[in-house]
């Protein structure tokens, strides 16, 4: 199908991206934006490695069609960190600290639906953890060391 | 040299850590040194990975389970604008499997297809999506076959309807065993007790978030392939590609980027892995395939279904007698894994269990499913499974408690097994009371209300395996440590990291014996050509056999830095001690310490570059016979899990409370890594308990190749686990631990299926206990809701 050139406000910067209207978000993201960050297990948004943040909503990007984000910010878990530094976002050092990662996949995925998660409810019951995080599949970890992550997280003072 | 004998003989005083163990690196729980990649998107997995004028790779997959291969006519899809090549199960004539001596997996279906989703056509293309559009212009011509779904039907239909699914294996029968220790028969009529009952293990798979992938970069020049997988046994694969590419080995460079798990469905070569590289040799530019996620489920690999039959004597105290286990295992298309996991359900039927007599029958029997192989527990799950469940009968029947009958039969420190296993350090006792005492299993059993109930299991896993696959004598792993006063120490070895933190938990044993820290510690491993050799990631084998080779490795080269060390300190070679960048008097508090850096640049000063190598191999035994060298182990990990249960009433949904677990992993390298290990085991075992089973078609199709039909474990459903580790110290292992990775997915399974005994009274003996079965039960006894 014959490309386009869009402009996707993706981690605070403009970018022109060659698309086809039929392009999936995580393919634009992972391929012609080079953010490989946001990772595809399934391509069917069943595991939610694929998950980003757009206008403050967690959503899958692999159901996501790129042309429709246009005007919209998008957030990955490259642009979480601090932007003049570099250094990690408060949620990244603790899903690193409480040993929340194993082999890292669901990773990106799981840290921006937590991410999300703290936005909007900044002291989550362990409930309302399993709860946002119930679209993110992890095999590794068996997800509890995921929700001390993210409680500790919430009791540090949060993701901002 | 005179120096070097000194300190050889002081060398056993050195090993005085594995009798102080004050260890000051082994033992941390530091986060994984390559976390900070994984939390910021930053490291790049196989598929992350992009080459210069990279093209992209489909597999054309079959969608009949049992057909002939009349024709491809491919000649459509090479008329499409962006086709590069096309090939098919022509290009490769040569086998290939893990296991070479009964290797007869294809890379592309050359004259029959023998499960559905097998590849028989790859299209090379400018895009993934032009790829995909020339996949649908191939045709394939199929003769359709009877099809066999069901293992049970498998010797019948070739006996009397002649359906073979290969040629050359009469009844279907890819492999069958026979071990015998003990007059069994006999000593089975004599006993007090005999508990006799039929098992079904489900096929269950990985399911790692990570699809396959596979990166060729053919050198059309030099002739030489390099090529980046998803792969956990690099070195089997390089024999592999050499063997069916017919390619020298050394032109074959593989590298394996970090993995996104693999839980053993990444030891094997993948299609992938031949066709990049054939596609990448044919045309000159780099090659990925990724597969989709029904691809990966179609690929497999994973845990072998079961048909258990059980008979177990015991004397009236509760002591096993005899041990008596048919095992019909179903092993799908191709060999894969298949002899290995044959054998190793008979090793591991009765261990963590003394049995006085045991005896075996076992076939692998072929059929038109999805190819089973290596699965986290590799052969133990389906026996554990089975057995700890007639624990629990044989203790009802002799009136003593679960706990009891266990603690009666439990193997201990030192115990040679009847097909000669040795068993060199066991906990399993301490792991048994440490589980029944912190969930108050004594007095919660047989005590809940009706729909509540509590169950146990034992288990326990190999730490490796002293009779591998590998056609060679050389050693099994090697580790390689390069000290020098720009790099500190950059530690290379064949180590592969799937994501249970290997890469860590090696830099840890390093810096142990070299007195360094170990996030200064440079590991390089995971690439055939620039990092050691080493087998593999599986059978639980990394930490003690890796761990061994950098031990010894470290060891070699403080043989050259202490005599230094010693001639500054003014002290004797035997004195000196290192940690924390400091070599010290092990005897003398107050003897002026010594720098490491200063130590080493003194070294290398004088007499050139410092790099020591270890090894190891696992000793063998003899008079190991019936093939009961399969199986056999340095040494063995136990564990006990203590399951609580609440069954929905009204839904026959079984919500899994808690799991108490305790585990003897020896000296816990990385404690915060165990309790990952432990509640990731816990995870899969409770998705093979209640949730997980691939499902076929009568015509041989995969019901369920996607997340949305195939259900896993998920945040709502993990249950609290309290973890704990008891103390324990495997003087044979360096450091003394043990494996922690496949030993605690055994109980969990049998000790949910004890608690829902305990609760509703169903004696549940076929995975998975679905809420269907469980309604089915209620309403039997009239209790449902």
């Amino acid at each position: 199908m014959k490309k386009q050139l869009i402009t996707l406000n993706i981690n605070g910067e403009d970018m022109d991206l060659r698309i086809a209207p039929t392009d999936l978000l995580v393919d634009v993201l992972r391929k012609e934006a080079g953010l490989t960050g946001t990772k595809k297990g399934c391509g069917q948004g069943d595991c939610g490695a694929c998950t980003v943040i757009i206008d403050g909503k967690a959503v899958l990007s692999c159901l996501t069609l790129a042309i429709a984000c246009q005007g919209k910010k998008i957030t990955t878990v490259e642009g979480i960190a601090d932007h003049k530094t570099g250094e990690m976002n408060p949620i990244q050092k603790a899903f690193l600290n409480h040993g929340a990662v194993q082999c890292g996949f669901c990773t990106p995925g799981m840290i921006m639906s937590s991410y999300n998660l703290l936005t909007r409810n900044p002291q989550p019951t362990r409930t309302e953890i399993r709860r946002a995080l119930s679209g993110n599949l992890c095999r590794c970890t068996g997800y509890l060391l995921i929700f001390e992550a993210v409680e500790a997280c919430a009791a540090e003072g949060g993701v901002l | 040299m005179a120096m070097n004998k000194l300190w050889e003989v002081s060398n056993k005083y050195n090993d005085y850590k594995d009798y102080t163990r004050e260890y000051t690196e082994v033992g941390r729980s530091i986060p994984r040194l390559d976390g900070p990649m994984k939390v910021t998107g930053k490291l790049q997995y196989t598929d992350d990975l992009t080459l210069p004028r990279m093209v992209y790779a489909k597999l054309l997959r079959s969608p009949h389970a049992h057909a002939i291969i009349k024709n491809i006519d491919f000649s459509r899809a090479l008329e499409l604008d962006g086709v590069l090549d096309v090939l098919t199960g022509k290009d490769f004539p040569i086998d290939y499997g893990i296991i070479a001596h009964s290797a007869n997996e294809q890379v592309l279906a050359r004259d029959k297809v023998r499960m559905w989703g097998e590849p028989v056509a790859a299209v090379c293309a400018l895009t993934e999506e032009i790829a995909e559009k020339a996949l649908e212009l191939i045709d394939v011509e199929y003769e359709l076959l009877p099809v066999i779904v069901d293992g049970r039907d498998a010797e019948r239909m070739a006996n009397e309807e002649g359906v073979l699914i290969h040629e050359d294996k009469p009844g279907n029968i890819a492999h069958q065993g026979k071990q015998q220790y003990g007059d069994v028969d006999a000593i089975l009529a004599e006993s007090d007790l005999v508990v006799e009952k039929e098992f079904y293990s489900s096929q269950y798979t990985h399911a790692f978030l990570e699809p396959q992938s596979a990166l060729a970069d053919y050198d059309v020049h030099k002739n030489k392939l390099h090529l980046y997988a998803t792969c956990q046994v690099p070195h089997y694969t390089h024999q592999q590609l050499a063997k069916v590419l017919q390619m020298p080995m050394k032109d074959i460079r593989i590298t394996v980027p970090l993995l996104g798990g693999g839980f053993g469905g990444k030891g094997v070569a993948s299609t992938a892995d031949f066709v990049t590289s054939k596609f990448s040799s044919r045309i000159g530019r780099p090659v990925k395939c990724t597969y989709e996620r029904a691809e990966v489920f179609a690929t497999h690999q994973g845990r072998h279904p079961c048909y258990m039959k059980f008979r177990i004597g015991f004397t009236k105290e509760g002591k096993i007698t005899a041990v008596d286990f048919d095992n019909l295992m179903v092993g799908g298309a191709y060999m894969s894994w298949g002899v290995v996991v044959l054998f190793y359900t008979a090793a591991m039927s009765h261990i963590p269990y003394v049995a006085p007599a045991a005896k075996f029958a076992g076939r692998r029997v072929y059929t038109n499913t999805n190819t089973c192989g290596a699965h986290r527990g590799l052969g133990g799950s389906q026996p554990r499974f089975a057995m700890e469940i007639m624990m629990d009968m044989a203790a009802e029947q002799l009136g003593i408690s679960p706990l009891q009958i266990r603690l009666l039969n439990a193997v201990e420190s030192g115990h040679t097994c009847r097909n000669m296993m040795y068993i060199p350090h066991s906990e399993f006792k301490k792991t048994l009371q440490t589980a029944a005492d912190n969930s108050d299993y004594e007095n919660k059993r047989g005590k809940l209300p009706f729909g509540k109930g509590i169950g146990i299991s034992g288990g326990y896993y190999i730490s490796g395996t002293s009779y591998t696959l590998y056609l060679s004598y050389k050693p099994h792993t090697v580790a390689t440590v390069k000290i020098e006063g720009e790099n500190n120490v950059v530690l290379f070895c064949g180590a592969t990291d799937i994501g249970q933190g290997a890469d860590t938990v090696m830099a840890q044993m390093a810096a142990e014996t070299l007195g360094v820290r170990s996030e200064d510690v440079k590991v390089v491993s995971r690439d055939t050509e620039i990092s050691t050799f080493d087998l593999g990631t599986f059978a639980s084998r990394v930490t003690y056999a890796t761990g061994w080779a950098i031990r010894r490795a470290c060891e070699a080269a403080n043989q050259l830095l202490f005599p230094v060390a010693a001639a500054i300190m003014g002290c004797r070679g035997q004195e000196v001690g290192v940690k924390d960048y400091q070599f010290y008097s092990i005897y003398e508090k107050k003897r002026k310490n010594v720098d490491w850096h200063e130590v080493v640049e003194q070294y290398i000063s004088s007499n050139g570059p410092l790099t020591t190598s270890g090894q190891f191999t696992p000793p063998r035994r003899k008079g190991i016979q019936q093939g009961g060298n399969i199986g056999h182990s340095p040494t063995m990990g136990f564990t006990t899990q203590v399951a609580e249960v609440e069954v929905d009433l009204y839904t026959g949904l079984v919500h899994v409370v808690k799991i108490t677990e305790a585990g003897d992993l020896g000296q816990p390298i990385n404690p915060m890594s165990v309790e990952g290990q432990v509640h990731g085991s816990i995870q899969m075992g409770l998705g093979n308990a209640l949730l997980e089973e691939m499902r076929y078609a009568d015509d041989g199709r995969l019901l369920n190749p996607s997340f949305h039909d195939y259900k896993v474990c998920g945040t709502m459903d993990m249950p609290e686990v309290e973890a704990t580790i008891v103390e324990s110290y495997d003087p044979s292992a360096p450091y003394g631990g043990k494996e922690s990775g496949e030993g605690p997915i055994q109980p969990t399974p049998p000790a949910i299926f004890n608690a829902v005994y305990d609760a509703i009274g169903f004696r549940c003996t076929e995975q998975p206990l679905t809420q269907e079965k469980v309604l089915n039960y209620l309403k039997s006894i009239g209790k449902n809701l």
